[in-house]
This record gives structure tokens, C-alpha cells and sequence, in this order.
């Protein structure tokens, strides 16, 4: 089987967050960077399970700068078996979807992981997008995925109120969310192995970018809060109507 | 998201308080360190943040060892990190070794111990000293975690002063009988193996593995310890044991060797303590930010502010004499007296930060809610173990002035 993830990296979930530029740019001095926790713990670790069921290789696909390449190595840890990189700062979901499908369909994978979304823009896009373009079945938000054969799946989606079980013949795409795999911890035999991996730098295709973020905005500030005395709901009911407006 | 929030959660949660530890790094030494040794210090702190941190406060208040860690350990790789990879070993550098006992020892002292022992007072004395044979019984075991090792060295009257053990190996022909006792070990109640030194019949000290089962070997457990009280400590007892010939280490003569290992023990401590003293400092920084006095968050408090600046002051110096000896120790150029001072250093560092770490958690810093009490009284026992702090400080005493001033 031929497996490729989608790896991205992500501000860590404890990150300070903080714009420049006129509010168009996300501030990464002092940022520390993990891999995209779906893409990781439930995306790649399943891809590496599934090789180890049906043998194959699990390939790993970053779009971004040379500054990725420690999330890179990480997931060679966990197990990948070779990664690629494609050399640019990633633009939109499209052209990422488009720069990781021109890299694809010259290379006929079976399957093709990626996490549900990623922590920092939360777009949730790029593996539909990449399905279109691959002219691919998609599954999205799954949170089981069993090979029974190494061309036939069964993937299992949370849907309102219940669960929804789908089969799939390989090739397709799937993105990934929690209940698919356990977090694996890279071991010191892994980490070393993952120097000897190898790890392909390509150009970025010649795709377009169909959008550009304007400007961002944190959410307003939490107020401080009013502690009210337990004896007197009369001020509490005049806060809620007159300051909060909520009655 | 809220996927994502509930999953880092879990990963981070604690019975007591969440482990919201973050690394300081005030003179951006992670520069000084590889791509490996960045990956190998996330593995092993997501290790600790999962595995240790959720339970170590409650093996510590109920003086449990978590002997179910010790094959995780194992897996993880932080058995014999120096050794080669052949023998069970993990084939990293020096600096890889520091690393994970210092993201060992954030979590628990206790736990950093049992991998210090492991790795370097059992599998190193094996691949150093011992035959090939010994090399492949023993070490592969020892390096999975399917054996526990322990390190017999001090007596219950030869602590600081090794030469003058009592134990002894007799040599009766096709076997060793080997009398004695050893205490302070670490390991001991649960150890499969100990690498123990023993004077011979020519008077010179001489390394053996003894099993457990053997007849005469008992292993009865220190209790009552304030300290690394989520360690097993005890001791080991021989009473004429019958050693076959071939449990003796060959190429170990003289208190060379078992100093070698202390060395290499001593080595690992040293980054340790920064764990620790990082804990503390990190915990006393939150807290600090945290908790209002007079209307404002008590960092924002002069005496406050100097405990805090002293602390990351002292952990920054810390953090480059471990980085130095660990160049030093990957050229084969570190000597034991350099060894000695980072440890003393080092871990007179954690137990000054430990205790002020203490004042600025008020009283909340006595209590099982925060790691500092347990960190406190674990450093109470590493300040002693592996060369007294006094003891250290007389080798660089005789390193510099060429004078013996220990007896």
C-alpha cells in the first residue's frame, strides 16, 4: 500500500498570539512549532499502523519553508518512511490542496490521510479541495478507519447524533480526527533512524492562490468579572438587563 | 477546536494540578543543541507529561514505587542511552543522555534515579568491564526494561569511603562465595540483577553480577524515607553466596571502576537537577503571575522579582555547564573532577530554587497541589547520593591545589 499524510505545522496550542503588519500577519518571533496535532496523532500514527497491517510505505507532505523540517523529522520518528517537501510559504487552502495534488498524481497512492483541520487557521479545506483535484472519493471528520484489504476500507464518520459507516475502495482521501489512533511518542531508536530517512525538497508548482486573509483580529478581551452578594438578586437582575442586555 | 483542546488536555492532565510545564531557554541554548536532541527532549517530556506527571504525586505520598514505568522506559529508550544500539543500547551522545535525565528528573527525581542506575551504574559497568557473553545476557534485557538493575557500592559504614569495604568474594575454586552487605540502593527491592564490588582475596576491588534467586541474595527495602519516596531504595544482602566464576566482571580492578561509573552518573545528575529546578522555577513563575496581593500579582513584587531573576539566573549557568561538560563528555575529554563540580553546582542550584520556589507558592507550596515540596525533598537525597556536596567540592579542592584533604 502506498500511503501519503498530509503534515503541516502549527503554532503550539500554548503559543502567545499576536499579529503585525497592520493586523495582515501572524507574529511567529518566539513561537514554538509542533506538527498539527490531527495530522500527527491520528492521521500519520493510523497510516503507520496500517502499514505495519498490509506493508507498503507511509509518505510524509509538507508545504512550507526550510523551518519545517523539525516537524518533518518528528514524523519520520514516528514512523514515516520518507517525507517531501515543497519549498514555499503556504498561501491559501487551495493552493496548498493544489501544490500537494500536482505532487500526487504522478505518484498513484491507494490512501491519502489527512488531520480534520489544522490548530492554526482551522480551514478544514485543503483535503476536500485535494480530493476534487485528484478526482477522488473523500471522507470527511473520520474518527475509525479499518482495511480489511489493502483496496477496500471501511471508515466510520461522528454525525449528528450517531455514527455513519462508509465503505470506500481505494484510492481516496480521508481527513482524520480523534478516535482514529492513540498518540504514539517517537522512542530514541526511531529518532535516530529518522536522520537516515530520506527527505525530498521539491519546487512549488505553478498553482494559483483564489484567496488572501485581509487582516485579523483576536477575540475581545474577557471582562472582569462582578461578584454579586447572594443576597441581593435584585442588582443581579438589574445587571443582566441593563449592562449585559441579555434580559 | 474543541476536539483539539480536549485531546491536549488529556495528555497534559494531572491528578493533582494540570502539568502546564513550558521549558525556559533565557540564553537560547537550545541553539547549542542538534535537531535529535530537540526531538529526543520532546519525546521523553511528552513521555513524562503523560505517563509520570498524572501519578507521581500519588506513588510519592504513598512511597510506591511505579515499577509498570520501567518497561515504558525501556520503550521510550532511556535505558542505556550511550550504549551501542548492538548491545540493547540506544547509541546516542552524551548530550542525548543529559537530556532525557533532565526531562526524567522535571518529572520525579525518583524516576530520574531509576534510569540513572539503570544506565549508567548497571549497563555501563557490563559493556565497560564485562566479557562479551556478559555483554549479550545482560544488557539487551537491561536496555528494554525487562530487567531492573541495581549498583552496589556504599556500605552501611563505607559511605564517602569506598576503599574501605567489607564485602568480599572468596575464591573457592569453580566459584566465588561472596559475604557482605550494601545499602542506600537504588532499585534494590525490585531488581532482577546488581553489579556489585567486592574486595577479592588479594585485597582489590572486583565487580560481580549477582541475581535475584540466588541462594543467600536478599534485597529488604528501606522504608520510612522523606526523600525519593517514589524510588525503591534498599538493600542488598549476601550470605554466602555461591557466585558462579563466570558473574565476574573481567577487565574491573581496583576503585577505578566503580568510580567510572559514578562519573557517568554523576554526568547525568548534573542535567537533572536542571529538571527539577526548572519545575520549580516554571511552577513559582505561574503562581507568581497568578495569585494577587494587595491588588496586584506578586511578580509584580520586588522580593518577589529577585527570587524569580535569581532563579532563571542560576538555571541559565547551570544550563551551559551542562551543555560544556557534555561536549567534553562526547570528546572523551571531560575529567572527573569537571564532573563533579557541574554536580555539585547543579544540584545545590535546584535545592536553593526548590526551597525559594516553596516561599512564592505560599502555602499552596506545601501541599501534594504543586510538584515543589516533593521536588525539595527529593534533592535532599541527590545532594547526597553519587558524591556528598562536600565530598564534591574537596575533588576540586585536591584538583586545584594538588592536595588530598579528605583524610
Amino acid at each position: 500500500m502506498k500511503i501519503l499524510v498530509c503534515v503541516a505545522q502549527t503554532p503550539d496550542t500554548t503559543a502567545k498570539i499576536e499579529f503585525i503588519n497592520n493586523s495582515t500577519q501572524f507574529n511567529a518571533t518566539g513561537v514554538t512549532f509542533i506538527m498539527n496535532p490531527t495530522d500527527e496523532w491520528y492521521a500519520l500514527v493510523r497510516a503507520v499502523e496500517l502499514r505495519k497491517q498490509h506493508g507498503g510505505t507511509v509518505t510524509t507532505i509538507t508545504v512550507g519553508g526550510t523551518d519545517n523540517e523539525q516537524t518533518i523529522r518528528k514524523a519520520l520518528a514516528i514512523g514515516a518512511d520518507d517525507a517531501v517537501r515543497i519549498d514555499m510559504q503556504p498561501t491559501d487552502a487551495y493552493n496548498v490542496a493544489a501544490q500537494i495534488a500536482a505532487y500526487a498524481k504522478q505518484q498513484n497512492y491507494d490512501l491519502i490521510l489527512t488531520g480534520k483541520e489544522t490548530i492554526d487557521y482551522n480551514g478544514s479545506t485543503v483535503g476536500g479541495i485535494l480530493a476534487e483535484l485528484l478526482d477522488l472519493p473523500y471522507i470527511a471528520l473520520a474518527s475509525k478507519l479499518e482495511m480489511p484489504s489493502p483496496n477496500s476500507a471501511e471508515v466510520w464518520r461522528d454525525i449528528e447524533g450517531g455514527v455513519e459507516k462508509v465503505g470506500v475502495q481505494t484510492p481516496f482521501v480521508v481527513s482524520a480526527q480523534k478516535g482514529m489512533a492513540e498518540q504514539v511518542i517517537p522512542n530514541m531508536q526511531g529518532i535516530m533512524a529518522s536522520r537516515r530517512k530520506p527527505l525530498a525538497v521539491l519546487p512549488p508548482f505553478d498553482v494559483e492562490t483564489l484567496t488572501m486573509a485581509e487582516s485579523f483580529q483576536l477575540p475581545p478581551q474577557r471582562s472582569n468579572v462582578k461578584l454579586i452578594d447572594p443576597e441581593n438578586p435584585a442588582e443581579l437582575v438589574r445587571l443582566l438587563h441593563e449592562e449585559a442586555k441579555v434580559i | 477546536m474543541s476536539h483539539i483542546i480536549e485531546t491536549a488536555a488529556q495528555s497534559n492532565s494531572k491528578s493533582a494540578g494540570q502539568d502546564k510545564f513550558q521549558s525556559h531557554d533565557y540564553y537560547w541554548v537550545d541553539e547549542l543543541l542538534s535537531p535529535e536532541h530537540l526531538l529526543i527532549r520532546e519525546s521523553v517530556r511528552a513521555w513524562v507529561k503523560k505517563e509520570v506527571s498524572p501519578i507521581i504525586e500519588d506513588y510519592a505520598q504513598r512511597a510506591q514505587f511505579p515499577r509498570h514505568l520501567v518497561r515504558q522506559l525501556g520503550e521510550i529508550g532511556a535505558f542505556g542511552p550511550t550504549i551501542p544500539t548492538e548491545y540493547g543500547g540506544q547509541g546516542l551522545d552524551y548530550i542525548s543522555y543529559g537530556i532525557i535525565m533532565q526531562e526524567l528528573e522535571r518529572g520525579d527525581s525518583g524516576i530520574r534515579s531509576t534510569a540513572s542506575v539503570q544506565s549508567s551504574l548497571v549497563m555501563y559497568p557490563i559493556y565497560t568491564y564485562g566479557s562479551e557473553e556478559q555483554r549479550m545476557k545482560y544488557l539487551p534485557k537491561l536496555g528494554s526494561g525487562e530487567w531492573l538493575g541495581s549498583f552496589g557500592l556504599t556500605e552501611p559504614n563505607y559511605g564517602s569511603n569506598p576503599s574501605g569495604m567489607i564485602t568480599r568474594i572468596e575464591d573457592k575454586g569453580d566459584y566465588y562465595l561472596l559475604n557482605g552487605a550494601k545499602m542506600w540502593i537504588s532499585n534494590a527491592p525490585f531488581c532482577d540483577v546488581a553489579v556489585v564490588w567486592a574486595k577479592d582475596d588479594a585485597g582489590d576491588i572486583r565487580g560481580v553480577i549477582v541475581e535475584r534467586g540466588m541462594e543467600g541474595f536478599t534485597t529488604p527495602e528501606t522504608h520510612g524515607k522523606w526523600s525519593l519516596r517514589a524510588s525503591a531504595t534498599g538493600e542488598l544482602v549476601f550470605d554466602n553466596v555461591r557466585l558462579p566464576k563466570e558473574n565476574l566482571l573481567p577487565k574491573a580492578k581496583g576503585l577505578k571502576a566503580p568510580l567510572s561509573c559514578l562519573s557517568s552518573a554523576r554526568f547525568g545528575i548534573a542535567w537533572g537537577a536542571i529538571g527539577a529546578a526548572l519545575d520549580c522555577y516554571d511552577s513559582a513563575l505561574r503562581y507568581a503571575q497568578e495569585r494577587i496581593q494587595f491588588d496586584k500579582p506578586i511578580a509584580a513584587f520586588q522580593l518577589t522579582q529577585k527570587k524569580l531573576a535569581e532563579m532563571i539566573t542560576e538555571i541559565t549557568k547551570a544550563q551551559l555547564l551542562a551543555w560544556r561538560v557534555g561536549v567534553l563528555k562526547n570528546e572523551d575529554r571531560a575529567t572527573p573532577a569537571q564532573i563533579s563540580m557541574a554536580k555539585r553546582n547543579n544540584v545545590d542550584m535546584a535545592i536553593h530554587i526548590a526551597r525559594e520556589a516553596r516561599q512564592i507558592h505560599g502555602g499552596m507550596g506545601i501541599t501534594g497541589e504543586y510538584p515543589i515540596m516533593r521536588h525539595s525533598m527529593n534533592l535532599e537525597s541527590v545532594i547526597t547520593y553519587e558524591g556528598t556536596h562536600d565530598i564534591h567540592l574537596l575533588i576540586t579542592g585536591m584538583d586545584i591545589t594538588g592536595h588530598n584533604a579528605f583524610k
